[in-house]
């Protein structure tokens, strides 16, 4: 198969970008999508051109690193996979693709189709994490945590941070993100000590990153590779809510 | 040189409390003296950076990624072994520590391994603290599954993604030091070359990945924790960006490299499909906890529907040939059996190579929501990639590279033969011997970074001076910029025609088929012939476009490419020098009649150690001879 891509080139924050239009080469149906823009790379650099720059690492969809708008959706055509998990057999010969990197205020471009997603390491360090001391922990199992509990923590946890929800939100909202990494805590004896102190200020980091308002409009959980679920925003908010009456 | 181990004396179960009785104290008020660098933030660099940074040493931590939070630690999928005989099965400190040195076929050092095993009870317990969602049973307990090469259940895990949880546990440690002030952490940073001043690590150079600015950096100590080098091969379950630049740059500063050719072949992998392929995808070894992993006993029967084959025409190999382990024999032991039965013409698939995992038993026994329930993540993957239903029928899976047990060579405090050199994690070559036992990656990464660098650096940092670390001006500083600017314009400077994907895919051919799964004297020998002339015309005909001060990803990888041509070639001469099979490394001349590894104690029970002598001459091979004191020497068995 062969298809057409309209790919986003832009080459620095500061520069104007626009799109460019490529045939690829011959495709095998069961390529990735990203193995289909290493054979374009291929091309273009051997006809002397310079290939596209896309981020990407791990290949398996665990570490967030890929990104990509494909047809206007942030991973692409499919629900609860990133990019590097579409495959070329979810497109049909001779299709055009438009292919543009996360599009949000809070992530600018560095260079064609990579962002910079920074504002997240910003949040995390504002309160993402329990301060315990390397050494200074209890036994493991001297804290049980019921079942349901865990295995709803470990259902926001599964987050993997890639901004798919930034990108999707007409907002650019980072609710969705922030809701995982808040409700894991809340949910676990252990995110107790810090529980109204840790929303608040990873609420105020949000804001002052320049993400948006949410409006629960559900785009973020539409295109989320982990298929983590609006309903987390609701606890967020729940969380907020009590952070604030608490006056954490 | 002789290589100085520094194993503490006395009993093995008391060396290390003894040990850390006797390293030197840096007095609190000191600690803030002293600048550590760690280059990496896996399991091993983020737990280090964490907790050096809580222990008041000012540190930096650089990465290649765009964040902390993606570092290869995070695919790590089954799960986390830790001695705490929850499941009062027998297991214990020492269970877990003979299984691991008879999983790495007797080439690991006792001490670290014992060391390893007493430390991973607090890993388990750290990572709670953090909020790690592990899995729970219906009492609020912590629940654990088995693994392969042990006869207890003493993996934790969180579903299939115990890596990405205990690296985000680590991961928002580092965050809390970093809104603390005391790591500085740089991201988009890739370490091109160490710095050695007077004998010492002092210094790192950096070249900024969005930039292409080249910065020096200074410190009392390094600490180096960039994971394995098995993109050698090209295709890998690594993910694309992991690469051997770190370690092996300062392999060429004077830091010896320990057992290059112990790589690890994991069995159980999605098979390849096609040419054009850029990794391998893992599932899980926990998946043969309840997967059965057989191939039809007729050749014939190969291109069958699976399901239309019955059972007494199958051949469950691994439980025939190991029953006391069965489907749960180590990896090496695994990854064999299936090159052996696709190599008789049984494999299917294709390409006829790929062997089935079949969980129709376990769906029969536990019923597919249970199976979900365990595994619906790894069935999930499975599914994207092969566009296939391994709830209907049998998964096709097949060996694939995927750790590598050598790397710089550490003493028992974890410092390299360079002093102020620190190598932890899967970039040393320390605790697994020739073979890695599953959920082991996570446990020694964890224990280097949270357990046991925050003791052994303070060992060396108390002997150095508070302020006596060198100024980036100084010469050695400038000879390594230099050196790092050189290679990036040499690269640029070819504007050959080929590409750099195209000499790697070449590389890892060769490597593969000479120097992968199994190994002999003729093939190694042809591939440090075919190397060199790859290296050579690499360096004259690579295509390198773009500019070096821009975001160049052509760039970056080149320069990896062509350390890989050099570690290679280190790997196929170490693993041609190892006249004997041990573990992952199978020499095709040193086997017993049924075709397991045939070790040779008397010449080969050592460390390999290799050190740089320059661009034109050979490598030296340092032995440190491996003395057991506890454990007796065994012919490893699973039967």
């Amino acid at each position: 198969m062969k298809v057409r891509l309209k790919i986003w080139r832009q080459p620095n924050a500061a520069a104007p970008g626009r799109f460019e239009t490529y045939d690829t080469p011959d495709l095998n149906p069961n390529m990735s999508f990203l193995e289909m823009l290493d054979v374009v790379n291929e091309d273009l650099t051997a006809r002397g051109q310079e290939p596209v720059a896309f981020d990407h690492d791990c290949r398996e969809g665990i570490c967030g690193t890929c990104s990509l708008v494909i047809n206007g959706k942030p991973h692409g055509p499919h629900r609860g996979v990133a990019t590097c998990q579409t495959y070329m057999r979810s497109f049909k010969d001779g299709d055009t693709i438009v292919v543009e990197p996360f599009r949000a205020r809070p992530f600018p471009v560095i260079k064609d189709l990579i962002v910079s997603r920074k504002a997240f390491d910003k949040i995390m360090q504002a309160g993402g994490f329990i301060s315990v001391r390397t050494g200074a922990a209890p036994d493991a199992n001297s804290l049980p945590v019921p079942k349901p509990a865990a295995d709803e923590a470990m259902d926001a946890a599964a987050c993997i941070g890639c901004g798919a929800c930034v990108a999707a939100c007409k907002n650019a909202s980072a609710m969705l993100f922030v809701s995982a990494k808040v409700s894991q805590f809340a949910l676990l004896p252990q995110g107790q000590p810090e529980r109204e102190r840790r929303v608040l200020r990873m609420v105020q980091a949000m804001d002052e990153a320049g993400f948006g308002a949410c409006t629960v409009t559900g785009s973020c959980e539409a295109v989320c590779p982990k298929n983590i679920s609006l309903d987390f925003i609701a606890r967020l908010n729940r969380e907020y809510a009590r952070a604030l009456l608490k006056g954490g | 040189m002789k290589l100085q181990s520094n194993i503490p004396s006395g009993p093995l179960a008391q060396k290390w409390d003894k040990h850390r009785f006797e390293l030197k104290l840096v007095n609190p008020a000191n600690k803030r003296k002293y600048e550590v660098i760690v280059v990496g933030a896996g399991l091993a660099g983020a737990s280090a950076a964490a907790t050096l940074g809580e222990l008041g040493y000012r540190v930096k931590n650089f990465v290649y990624h765009d964040s902390p939070r993606r570092a290869h630690s995070i695919a790590a999928q089954g799960g986390i072994n830790a001695a705490k005989n929850y499941q009062n099965d027998g297991d214990s400190v020492y269970r877990l520590f003979y299984d691991t040195i008879k999983g790495g076929d007797f080439r690991a050092r006792e001490a670290n391994v014992y060391r390893l095993a007493q430390v991973s009870v607090n890993i388990v317990d750290q990572c709670v603290a953090q909020g790690v969602p592990f899995a729970r049973e219906y009492g609020g307990l912590l629940d654990n599954r088995s693994f392969g090469g042990a006869q207890v259940s003493r993996t934790f895990y969180a579903r299939g993604q115990t890596g990405q949880q205990l690296l985000l546990g680590a991961y928002s440690a580092l965050c809390k030091e970093i809104a603390a002030g005391s790591v500085q952490s740089f991201t988009h940073s890739e370490m091109l070359d160490l710095v050695v001043v007077d004998g010492q690590a002092k210094g790192i150079i950096v070249r900024d990945l969005i930039t292409g600015k080249i910065s020096r950096h200074s410190a009392d100590a390094v600490v180096l924790a960039t994971g394995g080098y098995g993109n050698v091969f090209n295709l890998s379950t690594y993910a694309r960006n992991s690469n051997a630049t770190a370690i092996w740059r300062a392999y060429k500063r004077g830091a010896c490299f320990g057992n290059p050719c112990y790589t690890q072949i994991h069995p159980t992998c999605i098979p390849v499909s096609g040419d054009y392929q850029s990794k391998l995808t893992l599932m899980s070894e926990s998946l043969r906890n309840d997967g059965r992993i057989w191939v039809p006993k007729k050749k014939e029967d190969c291109r069958k529907d699976p399901n239309s084959i019955p059972e007494e025409d199958r051949d469950y190999y691994l439980e025939r040939l190991y029953p006391s382990f069965g489907n749960l024999a180590p990896r090496d032991i695994s990854s064999r059996a299936a090159k052996r039965v696709c190599d008789e013409g049984r494999g299917v698939g294709e390409s006829g190579l790929g062997v089935y995992l079949d969980f129709a038993d376990a769906i029969k026994r536990l019923g597919e929501q249970k199976v979900r329930e365990r595994y619906g993540n790894l069935f999930d993957i499975y599914h994207e990639i092969t566009n296939e239903n391994a709830y209907r029928t049998p998964m096709r899976i097949f060996p694939a590279v995927h750790y590598t047990m050598g790397g710089l060579w550490v003493d028992y405090n974890l410092m390299s033969n360079l002093p102020g050199l620190f190598v932890l994690g899967e970039a040393n070559f320390s605790d697994h011997g020739a073979n890695r036992l599953g959920a082991s990656a996570l446990m020694q990464g964890l224990a280097d970074g949270y357990f046991v660098i925050p003791y052994t650096i303070g060992n060396y940092l108390a002997a150095q001076k508070p302020g006596s670390c060198p100024k980036t001006d100084h010469p050695a500083f400038k000879e390594a910029e230099e050196n790092v600017v050189g290679i990036i314009r040499r690269l640029l400077q070819a504007r050959g025609k080929r590409t750099v994907h195209s000499f790697h895919k070449e590389l890892g051919r060769i490597m593969w088929d000479h120097c992968g799964m199994a190994r002999n004297e003729a093939g190694l020998k042809r591939a440090l012939e075919l190397i060199p002339a790859l290296r050579e015309e690499f360096w004259h005909s690579v295509n390198v476009p773009g500019s070096e001060a821009d975001l160049n990803q052509s760039l970056e990888r080149a320069g990896r490419v062509a350390d890989y041509f050099e570690l290679a070639e280190l790997m196929c001469r170490d693993a041609l020098e190892r006249r004997e099979s041990c573990g992952g490394h199978f020499r095709e001349e040193f086997q017993f009649p049924d075709g397991e590894a045939k070790r040779d104690d008397e010449n080969f029970a050592h460390v390999a150690a290799w050190e740089y002598q320059g661009p034109d001459k050979p490598p030296v091979r340092h032995v440190e001879p491996l003395v057991y004191e506890e454990v007796k020497m065994t012919t490893r068995s699973y039967k």
